[in-house]
């Protein structure tokens, strides 16, 4: 068989053309990381930012140079303000976050575990859902007063719901079969729960984080637009209402900065929640 | 502690799935289950554990088991079900943690079904770390741990390659033949069921009922070396199943 085989194919080559490698076609679909691209992007970015400001092409009416939204933001530091609207931005966000978090995957739970609250309770979410919650600010405002309590409320309503559904979703896809192994070693329905349906949850519930922290950045923002003090996002309406486009700049970068802190903080807590993975 | 299986009937909406099942599954002997697919041994089997309750008929626990036992009816599950997100470890520990035991106590209950299933190098390991046959030792250390009465085995050999199938079945004839447990065993293996089944219950296709009840009296033991006997036994089941099998082959599924 192998000889015939064997046979076979050197006549085959002596007599048609000659040999030739088999054309790869497994390429294409796999990115690999390139570490070196993103902080040659980020400063390309810059530098031609940096250019058209000095040059006239990009004039400083329409985007301030890179220098000056520097200048604005040691200016911010120096004068001690740049903590106080930091610190009162991130109390707002850990509280509003942290809050709405709680009660979301409290909520998730009992929605995915108990008939009652499924029906009761899904449909409910459902329906307030995809309300933007900065349309509710003015009535926060009522119930919980102009100061932070409605800002917190905004962000922990705009947290809870994703939250809701996201660890519902994740204790419904949680695998029945390891479910009934817990049954069937006459494990308790609280240790079932803790044991086996909230760790086979958690990868689900911590991606949902992502989704609820940005939400809760956007809502920080929109809310501390009304009646507060201070704050990041009452230092970037105060600096375009002055039409202080610098300090404007450097506000969004501050945001931005904060965005990516929480996201790598995440990153830390998925590797270190979630490591049995992989 | 036996268990005992009454008139067993069940069906799913108007599909009778097994009817009229009877037999018993005596102390210290291996019961398997074998049948042609989707002919309810499965279903059978967690009726045996209660995780699910036939239409009608019963199954009854005679005798009570002993005070050392802890979880009388005990699974082994064709896909392990370990949790992957604790060690080889603490998937033998959850099964104690709700009987409030000393935790010295505990750790000896692991060490021995550890040495046991010789997996004490590996306590520390996460399930994606080991091999298929490895998950499967875990999954019967942490069955064993608990000292069953009766092991339920679905189909526990199913998802391995056959030279590992074959290290296993030898360490469950070692393991037989240290301490004699009582099990129920379910295949669709016929080597499986001639190499561990004292009783083989051959079901026939859907709605399941019992085929033929067949006894081999060689011990576990000696099957290895009694190669000829064996295989007569496997032919003399296969004939009682080859049509079957044929026919539910052909058949349309609508679960």
């Amino acid at each position: 068989m192998t000889e015939s085989l064997s046979t076979r194919g050197t006549s085959a080559r002596s007599s048609s053309t000659a040999a030739k490698p088999v054309p790869f076609r497994g390429g294409g679909f796999r990115t690999s990381p390139i570490p070196w691209i993103s902080p040659v992007v980020f400063i390309g970015l810059i530098a031609f930012w940096h250019w058209g400001s000095t040059s006239g092409f990009i004039p400083a009416l329409v985007l301030p140079s890179p220098g000056e939204s520097l200048q604005a933001f040691i200016n911010l530091f120096e004068s001690g303000l740049l903590w106080l609207h930091v610190s009162a931005s991130l109390q707002r966000l850990l509280i509003g976050w942290t809050a709405g978090t709680i009660l979301g995957i409290s909520v998730g739970l009992f929605v995915a575990l108990s008939s009652i609250g499924r029906a009761a309770i899904a449909p409910l979410v459902a329906a307030i859902m995809p309300v933007p919650k900065i349309a509710l600010l003015p009535l926060f405002i009522i119930w919980f007063g102009i100061g932070e309590g409605s800002k917190v409320a905004t962000i922990l309503f705009g947290v809870f719901f994703p939250t809701v559904i996201s660890t519902f979703g994740a204790v419904d896809n949680v695998d029945r079969t390891l479910i009934r192994m817990g049954q069937s070693f006459g494990l308790s329905w609280s240790s079932i729960v803790r044991k086996i349906i909230f760790p086979g949850a958690l990868p689900a519930i911590l991606s949902g984080f992502r989704i609820s922290a940005s939400i809760a950045i956007i809502l920080l923002v929109a809310a501390e637009m009304i009646g507060a003090q201070y704050g990041i996002g009452a230092y970037v309406l105060l600096a375009g209402s002055l039409m202080a486009t610098d300090q404007l700049i450097a506000g969004v970068a501050i945001l931005s900065a904060l965005g990516l802190t929480v996201s790598y903080l995440i990153g830390r807590a998925e590797r270190y929640f979630l490591g049995w993975r992989t | 502690m036996d268990l005992s299986l009454n008139n067993i009937h069940h069906q799913y909406g108007d599909v009778n799935i097994l009817s009229d099942i009877n037999f018993d599954i005596n102390s210290g002997e291996i019961v398997c289950i074998i049948g042609p697919s989707g002919c309810g041994k499965s279903t059978l089997l967690r009726f045996l554990g209660g995780l699910e309750r036939p239409t009608s008929g019963e199954v009854l626990q005679i005798g009570s088991p002993p005070d050392s036992c802890l979880n009388p009816l005990t699974y082994i599950f064709q896909d392990f079900a370990l949790l992957p997100w604790r060690s080889v470890e603490g998937n033998i520990s959850l099964a104690l943690e709700d009987h409030r035991i000393p935790a010295d106590q505990a750790s000896a209950i692991i060490n021995d079904v550890l040495a046991r299933t010789k997996l004490t190098d590996f306590r520390k390991a996460l399930p994606r770390q080991l091999s298929g046959g490895m998950k499967q030792r875990v999954a019967i250390a942490r069955a064993l741990c608990v000292n069953p009465a009766v092991l339920l085995m679905d189909e526990p050999l199913s998802a391995l390659d056959s030279q590992t199938r074959e290290l296993l079945m030898d360490d469950l004839v070692d393991l037989w033949t240290r301490e004699q447990f009582t099990a129920c065993y379910v295949t669709h293996n016929l080597a499986e069921a001639v190499r561990l089944g004292h009783k083989i219950v051959v079901l026939s296709r859907r709605p399941g009922t019992i085929r033929e009840i067949v006894e081999i009296d060689t011990p576990l033991a000696d099957r290895k070396k009694d190669i000829v006997a064996m295989e007569q036994k496997q032919e003399y089941l296969w004939n009682l199943m080859r049509d079957e099998a044929l026919a539910a082959d052909m058949e349309l599924t609508d679960d």
